[in-house]
């Protein structure tokens, strides 16, 4: 089964190609492109390299969210558009799982953070068993840093932390974690499309794809009118 | 047989209005879906521009499929993609690109990105099988109040603009002061009809130094003003009077400004286009005008004067004959200029 994967959803963009158990062929720029400068000529280039046609793929995996509203909506638009003109399927893949499964085999707590802006982080908890099992010990949320630095106190194991909120949340980190910390490396700590795919092919075999025309992003947030006029009580 | 016609299908969303089109030889529309999202913004007082974005991305497969079902076609069938790629929200119009260029990749299709503007002022070539550049046109909506020269098919001299509000925008605005709520452009021109236009005199808007130019939010301010003094000397205020004094000083200032650039270019055909071009005392006075000069009045229906992606797919048309082609990094330009690529 080939996947197409597609992740916008922070300031690096990375698309890849993957085939049962191999990696095809991937593609991540972290530059200050918008997604739409980006996501699909990074594809085009990718499948010319691969000599392979776009139509050739089963299934469109994408980073569902959350993340930055526009960076969702142009990976989204784009897995869209291409399984409506291809009669294909989209999995939609949790973001912060996708983050936490770049670092595979890892037996510390992963602690992916992305900034969500307000204060908040897009964050989840997660490890992997001795057996190499994908395990969520937290889902991922929208929620303040001391929140989460709160359950990770309390799981109280060496943690090790990824995402673009590693440098916002610096000093968070200093200050509030008591357990052993550490940061994952450059082509670790980032998205990366692979894992998107690779977590994809799992929701697929589980049975958890939609039709293109009824995928959405997963903001895990209302928009700011929408906030006001909740907590006006309308 | 081998047909030289060219079918474009084209995609709007560049404000609150998901839509999609079949259009052939930019003259032809096979169909012309639109899924309106304007009682969700209601709910606001006007458009949400995040709300927008996030509606757009839901709808705008189901409004493409529709598109084609309706005229019969599937994108094999298509020539190419055109999209509204600016002037507009710029995450409302992202959608519709990303979905366009995803299209056209997918389909090996080529890709015309398209000036809203354009689109509007291309509106008149789908009921006028006649009307060829060149000619003047007045884009009025709710975000463009542009006094064009249409020199050519894709070629245009911007006469006039405004410097603060769009035409449309100040009826918007005029609407919620006299509390008749969003959208403000057919609002305004129900009420009229029961009120005096001639009964409060709002000082004419004016642009010194450049004679084309538009101000409406003076307007605006004079309309506020009278509504503010007549509250605090207790009169009683006619709203249908205030909307039809308000209507009549906004259609007088854009039909005086026509009038001189029809005179000084010595045009013999005049169009109008965009949202407020649907309002029915609008047309009529520019009608009245144009027949004063003799020269030939073209408006678009109402469905074709509101956002579409009709519109889209005849400017995609002329854009495509030119030989315009975008490539896979095209992206949204929410400021983009008119006649610029």
């Amino acid at each position: 089964m080939r996947l197409l994967a597609i992740d916008g959803s922070g300031l690096v963009a990375s698309i890849a190609i993957v085939e049962d158990d191999i990696l095809l062929g991937e593609y991540t720029t972290g530059y200050k492109k918008t997604h739409s400068q980006t996501l699909l000529p990074m594809i085009d280039e990718v499948t010319r390299m691969l000599e392979l046609d776009i139509d050739t793929v089963d299934a469109i995996a994408v980073a569902a969210g959350p993340g930055s509203f526009t960076g969702l909506r142009i990976a989204s638009a784009t897995a869209k558009g291409i399984g409506l003109a291809l009669d294909k399927p989209i999995i939609s893949v949790p973001t912060v799982d996708a983050l936490a499964y770049n670092i595979w085999g890892c037996h510390d707590v992963i602690c992916p953070i992305m900034d969500a802006r307000r204060g908040q982080v897009y964050t989840g908890l997660y490890t992997f068993s001795e057996k190499n099992n994908f395990e969520i010990i937290k889902e991922q949320c929208a929620i303040g840093f001391e929140e989460i630095a709160q359950c990770i106190n309390e799981v109280g194991k060496p943690v090790v932390f990824l995402g673009d909120g590693v440098p916002v949340f610096e000093n968070q980190i200093k200050d509030l974690i008591k357990a052993d910390y550490s940061f994952a490396p450059a082509g670790f700590n980032r998205q990366r499309a692979s894992a998107v795919a690779v977590l994809g092919q799992r929701m697929y075999d589980a049975g958890l794809f939609e039709n293109a025309d009824d995928h959405r992003p997963e903001y895990l947030r209302l928009s700011q009118a929408e906030r006001e006029r909740q907590e006006k009580g309308l | 047989m081998i047909s030289n016609d060219v079918k474009i299908l084209a995609i709007e969303s560049s404000c609150d209005e998901t839509a999609a089109a079949v259009v052939v030889n930019g003259r032809d529309v096979k169909s012309n879906v639109i899924s309106t999202q304007i009682p969700l913004h209601t709910l606001y007082g006007g458009v949400v521009p995040e709300i927008a974005s996030r509606k757009h991305t839901e709808r705008i497969n189901q409004v493409v499929k529709e598109a084609l079902a309706k005229a019969d076609t599937s994108l094999d069938e298509i020539d190419a993609i055109a999209v509204t790629y600016g002037p507009g929200l710029v995450g409302a119009l992202l959608v519709g690109v990303a979905e366009a260029k995803a299209i056209a990749f997918a389909k090996k299709k080529p890709l015309v990105g398209v000036h809203h503007i354009e689109g509007h002022i291309s509106a008149n070539y789908i009921e006028n099988k006649d009307l060829k550049p060149p000619f003047l046109c007045l884009v009025v909506s709710g975000g463009h109040t542009h006094l064009v020269h249409v020199k050519d098919y894709g070629k245009y001299e911007i006469l006039g603009r405004t410097r603060d509000d769009a035409a449309g925008e100040a009826f918007d605005k005029v609407a919620r002061a006299i509390g008749l709520g969003y959208p403000g452009g057919p609002k305004i021109e129900q009420k009229a009809k029961e009120g005096n236009p001639e009964a409060i005199h709002f000082t004419r808007p004016k642009v010194d130094d450049g004679i084309y130019d538009f101000s409406f939010s003076g307007l605006k301010s004079a309309v506020l003003n009278y509504l503010n003094k007549a509250q605090m000397t207790g009169a009683e205020v006619s709203e249908a009077d205030v909307a039809a004094s308000f209507q009549k000083a906004v259609i007088d200032s854009l039909v005086d400004h026509a009038a001189m650039a029809i005179d000084e270019f010595g045009m013999d055909k005049f169009a109008i286009a965009g949202g407020v071009a649907s309002n029915q005392t609008l047309r009529a006075a520019f009608e009245k005008m144009c027949e004063s000069k003799d020269v030939e009045f073209y408006h678009p229906s109402p469905i074709l004067c509101t956002d579409n992606a009709a519109m889209i797919g005849a400017a995609g048309y002329y854009e495509y004959i030119a030989g315009h082609r975008d490539s896979w990094d095209l992206n949204a330009v929410p400021n983009l200029k008119l006649g610029e690529r």
